[in-house]
């Protein structure tokens, strides 16, 4: 449509008072629809947002391995949120990770991602959030042990792990894959989680995407490069864009707190943008061939399998299958899986303890539920099973402990 | 749908009819205005279990909707009333507090609210028969204490807070050595006015 309005503009130069009015209210809107979007992508409401709270008002506890954060309130309302703001002070805060008045921000907000967006999508997620209404609720004081309660702490952590810029696009690749890059990357922050984080809370970059245990969640973030993990180098695009957008694919199921990514953010996506992202992860996983190893003695290995195997075939074949095939794409198969088979036990042993939905999307809004097995089954038989399901139908996983098992027991579940 | 809610099957039951952990309530032929109240509130974390809060984090409430309505139309038998390890003065008390209330402390009958059977009112109001004492006394304490509410007007909030722990373990006493009723079913909407006002089910 755009195009045609500016040939009429310029060969009927009369006209263009008439329709300037209208035609400026509906880029306004085409802005504002187009910053939803892309505050969709960001998932900015994840935490944004508190239980039951308004929307965007803020006030959600982030516990962190330094003390709780309390999320800020980013409805324009003008005394407690970010209506005096302008776009120049959105960008900069988004963009700099600082406060219009210079104060610095915890790294829990993902500024290292959002650095690479663009000033455009910046500008439009501004506009967006000047439209929603306002909602007068001041922020809550963050409550962290000193010294973290020292934000010029957050100097150092900046010089170590901060680097301001856009994405600047690789010339040598497609723009589909750029733009894959420039959503993984920046607006939603995968890094955040699939990059493993030191002690000092941060991330270099020569580890990108490699995998980590998430702080306080106690769930791994598989590494997004390495095909012996969650690198979806060997998947289709079809089965990366399904499990994206859907939450299920024929390959596996999005659970823990991936599920809340898909719910929040990626069902949103455009099938274009959720296709660049499949073209671009596909493209950063390698082949790599750590060799499986196990801490258990040979003989306690073998007798976990054997018992895994009747604690298999008496609570998981009739789902997942005799032979791992699962019933895909609502009950995923476990032989050729990578998140099974992969060096963390951590979270195949969480899913047989705390089981698990997938989230309810548009493309599947009806999930099926893996039922929580925590009370049925003992450490030993929690260890057994899982043992034996990353070592059976060919599976190169190693055997865990009914230690290992026992401590996930008592994992955080929200 | 049974296939669906197979996640809620190893706590409480493969029909909601409970299993053998007494801290897991039967969800069978509760009304389901009541089960999808309850749902919700685990979603938003207004009511706290974590593995339940963790379960239903995710999903759409239409869904949850649909998980209350199929919990609602199961009508498994009420297991036979157990013999109670309380004394018979106990249960006495607990007999006139479910039936009659106390006026003087202002708490009113659960009959009153819970039905003349206890089998609750559409669409809100649970039944209270099939549920072992450690879960009523739980759940009693919970709202005395505050960590279990509901929207506000919180009606067992208040009524919670004028018992003491001893009303707590004669009412729970009761309610488990009661027989279950011909019709066990939670009665229409409307059948009785509630005696307070209560923001789960407006009168």
């Amino acid at each position: 449509m755009r195009p045609q309005w500016r040939v009429a503009a310029v060969l009927v130069p009369g006209l263009v008072l008439g329709f300037a009015i209208p035609s400026a209210q509906a880029q306004r809107d085409d802005v504002v629809k187009r910053g939803e979007y892309l505050a969709r992508a960001g998932d900015c409401i994840a935490c944004h947002t508190a239980p039951e709270g308004h929307i965007f008002a803020g006030g959600r506890a982030m516990p962190t391995p330094f003390g709780t954060l309390y999320s800020s309130n980013i409805t324009p309302d003008r005394e407690t949120g970010i209506g005096k703001w302008t776009a120049d002070d959105f960008y900069a805060t988004m963009h700099k990770g600082r406060f219009p008045d210079g104060g610095l921000i915890y790294p829990a907000m993902p500024f290292a991602s959002y650095t690479k967006v663009t000033r455009d999508d910046s500008d439009a997620i501004f506009a967006y959030l000047k439209s929603i209404p306002p909602v007068n609720q001041k922020n809550r004081e963050h409550d962290l042990r000193f010294p973290y309660n020292n934000r010029q702490l957050i100097l150092g952590w900046r010089t170590l792990f901060f680097t301001e810029g856009e994405y600047k696009p690789d010339p040598g690749k497609s723009a589909e894959w750029n733009r894959g890059a420039y959503l993984v990357e920046g607006l939603g922050h995968c890094g955040m989680c699939h990059s493993p984080i030191n002690a000092l809370g941060g991330q270099s970059q020569s580890d990108a995407f490699k995998g980590g245990l998430i702080p306080m969640q106690n769930w791994y973030a598989p590494s997004l490069t390495s095909n012996r993990e969650g690198g979806l180098g060997e998947w289709s695009l079809k089965d990366i864009t399904d499990l994206l957008k859907t939450g299920v694919s024929a390959r596996g199921v999005v659970y823990g707190p991936m599920a809340e990514v898909v719910h929040n953010s990626l069902q949103y996506l455009s099938d274009e943008d959720t296709r660049a992202m499949a073209v671009y992860l596909k493209g950063i996983a390698e082949a790599s061939s750590r060799p499986a190893s196990s801490a258990l003695p040979r003989t306690e290995s073998s007798l976990l399998i054997s018992l895994g195997k009747t604690v298999y075939d008496a609570k998981c074949a009739s789902c997942h299958g005799a032979q791992g095939e699962g019933k895909p794409p609502h009950w995923p198969p476990l032989a050729n899986n990578q998140s099974i088979e992969m060096e963390s036990a951590v979270n195949p042993i969480r899913m047989v303890l705390n089981g698990g939905y997938p989230p309810g999307t548009e493309g599947n809004p009806r999930p099926y539920g893996m039922p929580p097995f925590a009370g049925m089954l003992s450490d030993n038989e929690v260890a057994a099973v899982v043992s034996y399901i990353r070592t059976a139908w060919g599976n190169r996983g190693a055997p865990v402990s009914a230690r290992e098992a026992n401590e996930l027991r008592s994992a955080p579940l929200n | 749908m049974a296939a669906r809610v197979e996640a809620c099957t190893p706590c409480h039951g493969n029909k909601g009819e409970g299993t053998s952990d007494v801290y897991f309530p039967r969800l069978a032929g509760k009304p389901a205005g009541y089960l999808y109240n309850q749902l919700l509130a685990f979603k938003n974390d207004r009511r706290k279990y974590p593995p339940m809060n963790y379960l239903l984090e995710y999903l759409t409430d239409p869904y949850l909707q649909e998980m209350a309505d199929y919990f609602a139309s199961q009508h498994p038998p009420l297991p036979p009333a157990a013999p109670s390890d309380v004394s018979q003065e106990v249960l006495k008390a607990g007999e006139a507090l479910v039936t009659h209330g106390d006026a003087a402390r202002q708490i009113p009958a659960c009959a009153s609210c819970h039905g003349p059977a206890l089998t609750g009112m559409e669409p809100a109001v649970p039944g209270l028969l099939g549920l072992r004492p450690n879960y009523v006394s739980a759940q009693l304490g919970a709202w005395r204490y505050g960590t279990r509410t509901a929207r506000t007007p919180d009606c067992m909030q208040i009524v919670a807070g004028h018992l003491t722990e001893a009303d707590v373990t004669a009412v729970a006493a009761f309610l488990a050595t009661r027989p279950a009723p011909d019709n066990p079913a939670p009665v229409p909407k409307g059948s009785y006015i509630l005696p307070f006002a209560c923001g789960s089910q407006p009168n």
